[in-house]
């Protein structure tokens, strides 16, 4: 396999008894709202920076997208320390959107991913409709490639969750975005509600091109020596594998709800944890708080979908969307 | 060639005291290329505990591809890796992190420094104190080294610093060196061995000279730092310390390890400093504490 060169739209599986002859032909493509990546993993929004830290780890070229940390139209100084703890299977995490702004990040962090050949999703967030539509307004004049809007983070008091929770603002700020929007909109949806498929449907009807989801599950830890909260805002958002049930199930509900293209996260951690997610119905896959415990995760699953599909005849990752029915 | 995760055979594993553990494991690329100051991200072999710890470097042998950590057990990770025996391994991923050599540099020659280490913030003064020592970090300043370190009860590393300065203690219970803590260990310049400081009272053991100080390199817990840093602005020496939080990433990229900033940051463009890429290492003015 030459991992340097990427740009085949179809990767050439060779045998390695076979020297360089051609055994199967493989497509990972796939095509989100019309924009085509060239395999099905992108970073789920926060665990990945812009991915300068991790390009000392990851060839980025090698990912489907990038999907940078939430920009708002002004820097964020984010929540008190601690910001984060470990959990059976996971961890809380109240960064509190901590972000440079819009302004830094269209200098500094998209020239920066330019450079390599990955689709860049740049996720946005704000306190008010009207943050969202400047920041929004700001990146139709850029060359990023998808904006995913969050609507869903459980650690800050106003925008975030507040829109997320409620169908009838998920309508109205996807409907404002979509007026400025100058990229496919891709909401991100929070797990924190009693039905997903509603506010999934409020997405729709808005006019988003596609969802992401889960973001976080609000927990809570307590620190029993010092008889405290383990992270300073006193609740956080829960990720990683402890999730994965969940979002599979509301992912799986959601393919059934709308007809948009999801975008599958919530505790992958390896291929297998991919495929269950693309089987249950999304077309692409996020890998978050598995880059904290290996940075070099998102590559590996995507050698690890490859290699299931070449072990199991799967010519093309589309015949495995939503393939349990 | 992209960094990864790599596989460290461990070579040694002593107890220091009942909670505190060195490990020597190999590592001939993180040996070469380590500075004082500088940690390792080690990860659990366990699927259920997925953050990294970061633990600092105490010493490294480059001819011997060999690297040194000393890490206090405090919760399920650090107990994992204490119960690896010789032969083990260990998954890290180093070295990561600013440490002393922006520090080092600015020495002026013959300079006069002190290193102290609070707790278990005192193995990564010992690979500091070698380095300035050895002058590794620089070309040999001819630094003179007041080591001063404090405990809460049980004494460990203090003997293996005595081959690089004069070494001061402080014991919260008073039952080696000062009664108190490391800026009264600087006070009053009890070394910690009972028998000599009865015999140097004050007059063959001068102390520290606080007013011939040119700089102090602390790593410890917050009360302790925050205690220096005022104590170096007071007496208007330098101060470097190394700080610590919680992390999740380890390469700066989660932003979860912040610390408040003097000034506004030109990575995060507010008052925040990430401690594991900018730091852990920060000039005691940088870093709002």
């Amino acid at each position: 396999m030459d991992r340097g060169n990427n740009n085949y739209t179809e990767r050439i599986i060779t045998d390695k008894n076979e020297g360089c002859k051609p055994k199967e032909i493989i497509n990972t493509h796939v095509n989100i709202a019309g924009i085509e990546m060239k395999n099905p993993v992108t970073t789920a929004s926060g665990t990945f920076g812009s991915g300068m830290e991790y390009g000392e780890f990851v060839d980025l070229s090698r990912l489907g997208a990038v999907t940078t940390k939430g920009v708002a139209n002004v820097p964020w100084p984010g929540n008190p320390t601690p910001r984060i703890a470990e959990t059976y299977g996971g961890m809380i995490n109240a960064i509190g959107l901590q972000n440079p702004g819009i302004d830094t990040f269209i200098s500094r962090d998209i020239p920066y991913l330019k450079q390599y050949d990955t689709k860049i999703i740049v996720n946005v967030c704000g306190r008010t409709v009207e943050d969202y539509v400047d920041v929004v307004t700001r990146l139709a004049e850029t060359d990023v490639d998808m904006l995913e809007i969050n609507i869903s983070c459980p650690n800050v008091k106003e925008g975030g969750i507040a829109f997320g929770t409620n169908a009838k603002a998920i309508e109205h700020i996807t409907s404002e975005i979509k007026k400025c929007a100058k990229q496919p909109v891709i909401m991100k949806l929070s797990p924190n509600v009693t039905d997903i498929t509603e506010m999934a449907r409020a997405a729709e009807s808005g006019g988003a091109d596609a969802l992401s989801l889960i973001n976080t599950i609000t927990g809570m830890k307590i620190d029993i020596n010092r008889r405290c909260f383990a992270v300073a805002n006193k609740t956080g958002g829960l990720s990683g594998p402890a999730i994965r049930p969940v979002a599979v199930r509301m992912v799986y509900q959601v393919r059934h709800a709308v007809k948009l293209p999801i975008i599958g996260m919530g505790g992958i951690a390896c291929a297998e944890d991919a495929l269950e997610f693309i089987m249950a119905g999304a077309s692409m896959v996020a890998v978050g708080t598995a880059n904290f415990n290996n940075p070099t995760a998102t590559v590996e699953i995507i050698d690890g979908i490859e290699e299931f599909m070449k072990k199991n005849g799967v010519k093309d990752i589309k015949e495995l969307f939503g393939c349990v029915e | 060639m992209k960094r990864s995760k790599t596989l460290c055979k461990i070579i040694s594993k002593d107890y220091l005291t009942d909670d505190i553990v060195s490990i020597r494991f190999e590592s001939p690329d993180i040996a070469a290329s380590a500075v004082a100051g500088q940690f390792v991200s080690v990860y659990t072999d366990s699927s259920s505990e997925l953050l990294p710890r970061p633990i600092s470097i105490c010493d490294v042998e480059p001819d011997k591809g060999l690297v040194r950590i000393v890490f206090r057990i405090v919760g399920k990770g650090t107990a994992m890796f204490s119960e690896k025996k010789e032969g083990d391994y260990l998954q890290i991923i180093g070295p990561l992190g600013n440490g002393y050599s922006e520090a080092v540099a600015s020495l002026p020659d013959n300079s006069n420094v002190i290193i102290t280490g609070g707790g278990i913030g005192i193995p990564p003064m010992l690979g500091l104190a070698k380095s300035l020592n050895n002058g590794d970090l620089c070309d040999n300043k001819n630094c003179k080294i007041n080591v001063v370190l404090g405990y809460r009860d049980i004494l460990f590393l203090n003997e293996e610093f005595e081959q690089y300065g004069n070494v001061y203690i402080a014991s919260e219970d008073g039952k080696h060196g000062t009664k108190g803590n490391v800026i009264d260990a600087i006070m009053s310049g009890k070394t910690g061995n009972n028998a000599s400081d009865e015999e140097n009272t004050s007059t063959v053991n001068p102390g520290i000279d606080i007013n011939n100080i040119d700089a102090i390199f602390a790593c410890g817990p917050m009360p302790m730092l925050r205690g220096i840093k005022s104590f170096a602005e007071e007496h208007n020496i330098e101060a470097w310390i190394s700080l610590e939080e919680k992390m999740a990433c380890g390469i700066g990229a989660c932003l979860a390890c912040v610390c408040n900033s003097t000034d506004v940051d030109s990575h995060s463009m507010v008052h925040n400093k990430r401690i594991c890429k900018d730091g852990p290492v920060f000039n005691a003015k940088e870093v709002d504490i």
